[in-house]
């Protein structure tokens, strides 16, 4: 950890609204937060509270309504297509369902391919590239050559999510954001998709901004918290501030709806 | 003793593919569920607990098929009746089961209260439609949701509320077993509280009579039901009371499950995360030996000689390994140690 923490990405009065007049929904409502490198954050809140929006955001998919985002410290200029690709150089996302998230008529080598490209690394000899492709396979336990000459469909789930992760051990962005990565994935494969992610983030070092409704997944990986309702963010700090001694009501509340192993869970 | 609600013997089911291969999703399960408990199903996913779910309902339709073994609720045997009749007088009053992806189940060009006309003239004698009514805004009311909702169309709901309704449209006719597949993995925490303090009141009221709940997040089902059985590959791996599954699991691949558990509490980070590693056996040919012996940290070389039976331990424990109960809880007490170090 570096003594001084760089600003990695921060927003000021960022507000997105939907709709106009009478049918006007606020989804995110004026949102300040500073991220800073290396750091993994957590956003949590119930469907509905504006996570999906802010990352949507974040990533430059959606214009906001009002507010700026600042990426490094300067002020985020994605207003052509090509500043557009070179930010998404440094901003990558893995989405909550991973059979949305490929191109079905594209092979899985080609996905790869795609990355190494991105990365400028189209002039590289055959072999290096397919190296690359195989490390990038192994990080994740897949096998690069059972993988060649697939369709994503031909995948399950799991194994989907853990191709996205390898794409992102191409790519290597400075800011990864995960959009509920792991509730299309039933509990065991859960860990282990978890694991990999982590892995990957104390190996590059990047910026994870980890959106989820699980409290108990959010309270697992991250370093701070913040607690999202109706597109404010009402509680934010550090994970053993948050889940075990919360101060908003609204949080409490989400806690509780949890069931529990070792503690009551109260069903009142 | 309480009266078996339902019980099962050695059921074996199988889908049967487009190529004509067997595939054993449902491999000789025995189990009991008495009035007034409720029986936990857990398990990976593509391990054959939905696929025991809809067998249990002995309501067949290509490509599941049945092979062997007997169902027998409240003392009948429903394993060999033709399915005309079982439509008829076992499904919706006798068991009665609500899908995984429950909110779709409702037609969405029809009001509730049509839809529920439908399961009520499907499943029971002829009603005329007042009575319906007053049945419905009746069982509605008592589960907390309000009569308005009868007069809705599935689109004017929320997806908590969808699932609400379809769980007390399955309750109409007080089924004696409720079979409740993944009733909340859709929704967020809040509403799946909604749902489980429900499925606690219908139990409490005597709205049911026995419950199976399937779900992979074994926190939830240790919350909710008084026994858990723990499937792998089709099979029974373990069998015992929530607490003794949870915390004093006996097959390895249990305890596996136990390790993947994550919830907000504290100690939760000093823990790391235990993933099983690989995947499920292919059901096409299953091993011969024991099926998780593929993925067994204690994997010995007896474990793929031959198929394993389940040993009864008592007390309605059970598991499903070849070693005794001493010698694997010395493996994980020599292993706790290793890891206190």
């Amino acid at each position: 950890m570096p003594d001084e923490k760089k600003l990695c990405l921060s927003g000021s009065g960022l507000t997105k609204v939907f709709g106009l007049g009478r049918q006007k929904t606020v989804a995110v409502d004026h949102v300040d937060f500073n991220f800073y490198e290396g750091e993994i954050v957590s956003i949590v809140g119930e469907s509905g509270s504006g996570k999906t929006t802010l990352a949507k955001m974040l990533l430059g998919l959606l214009s906001s309504t009002e507010g700026e985002i600042y990426f490094q410290g300067k002020q985020r200029d994605i207003s052509t297509h090509r500043k557009k690709q070179a930010y998404w150089k440094s901003i990558q996302a893995i989405f909550q369902d991973p059979f949305a998230s490929y191109n079905m008529f594209n092979k899985i080598d080609s996905v790869l391919l795609d990355c190494i490209h991105m990365r400028g690394g189209r002039r590289l000899p055959r072999a290096k590239k397919m190296e690359l492709m195989a490390e990038a396979c192994s990080f994740v336990n897949l096998k690069f050559d059972e993988m060649t000459n697939k369709y994503p469909f031909e995948l399950s789930g799991g194994q989907m999510q853990r191709l996205m992760i390898a794409r992102i051990f191409l790519l290597k962005p400075n800011i990864l954001l995960a959009d509920e990565p792991t509730s299309m994935i039933d509990a065991s494969s859960r860990a282990t998709i978890l694991s990999m992610l982590l892995n990957l983030v104390f190996e590059t070092g990047m910026t994870l901004i980890f959106i989820t409704h699980d409290l108990g997944l959010a309270y697992y990986v991250s370093d701070i918290i913040y607690i999202m309702e109706h597109g404010k963010f009402v509680e934010s700090g550090s994970p053993d501030d948050v889940i075990l001694h919360p101060k908003e009501a609204y949080t409490q509340r989400l806690i509780n709806d949890v069931p529990k192993i070792h503690e009551e869970w109260d069903l009142s | 003793m309480s009266k078996v609600m339902l019980e099962v013997k050695n059921l074996t089911t199988k889908y049967i593919t487009r190529f004509g291969e067997d595939i054993y999703a449902v491999d000789h399960v025995s189990l009991q569920v008495e009035e007034g408990k409720s029986l936990g199903i857990a398990g990976e996913s593509g391990c054959g607990k939905s696929t025991l779910a809809l067998s249990l309902m002995g309501y067949y339709f290509p490509p599941l098929h049945y092979t062997s073994g007997e169902i027998i609720i409240d003392g009948r045997n429903i394993s060999k009746m033709d399915p005309d009749d079982i439509r008829r007088s076992v499904l919706g009053t006798e068991i009665s089961y609500i899908p995984q992806s429950a909110m779709n189940a409702l037609n969405p060009t029809q009001k509730i209260i049509n839809f529920i006309e439908d399961v009520i003239n499907a499943h029971d004698e002829y009603n005329p439609p007042t009575g319906i009514y007053d049945l419905a805004k009746e069982s509605f009311e008592a589960l907390g949701l309000s009569a308005d909702v009868l007069q809705k169309y599935p689109v004017e709901l929320s997806g908590g509320m969808k699932q609400r309704t379809v769980i007390a449209i399955s309750a109409i006719l007080f089924p004696k077993v409720l079979i409740a597949d993944e009733p909340s993995s859709a929704l967020d925490v809040t509403s799946q509280k909604m749902v489980i303090k429900m499925l606690k009141y219908m139990m409490e009221k005597k709205l049911i009579k026995s419950m199976i709940f399937i779900t992979h997040e074994l926190p939830l089902l240790y919350n909710v039901t008084d026994d858990i059985m723990v499937m792998y590959a089709g099979q029974i791996m373990e069998k015992g009371t929530s607490r003794e599954v949870v915390f004093d699991s006996l097959h390895p691949y249990a305890r596996g499950l136990m390790g993947s558990i994550i919830v907000p509490e504290s100690g939760l980070r000093e823990v790391k995360l235990a993933a099983i590693p690989g995947v499920p056996p292919n059901l096409k040919n299953p091993p011969a030996g024991c099926r998780f012996a593929a993925r067994c940290k204690y994997v010995r070389p007896e474990c793929e000689a031959g198929s394993i039976s389940l040993h009864d331990i008592g007390d309605g424990r059970a598991y499903r390994c070849i070693l005794s109960e001493k010698e694997l809880r010395e493996i994980y007490a020599r292993e706790a140690e290793k890891n206190a170090r």
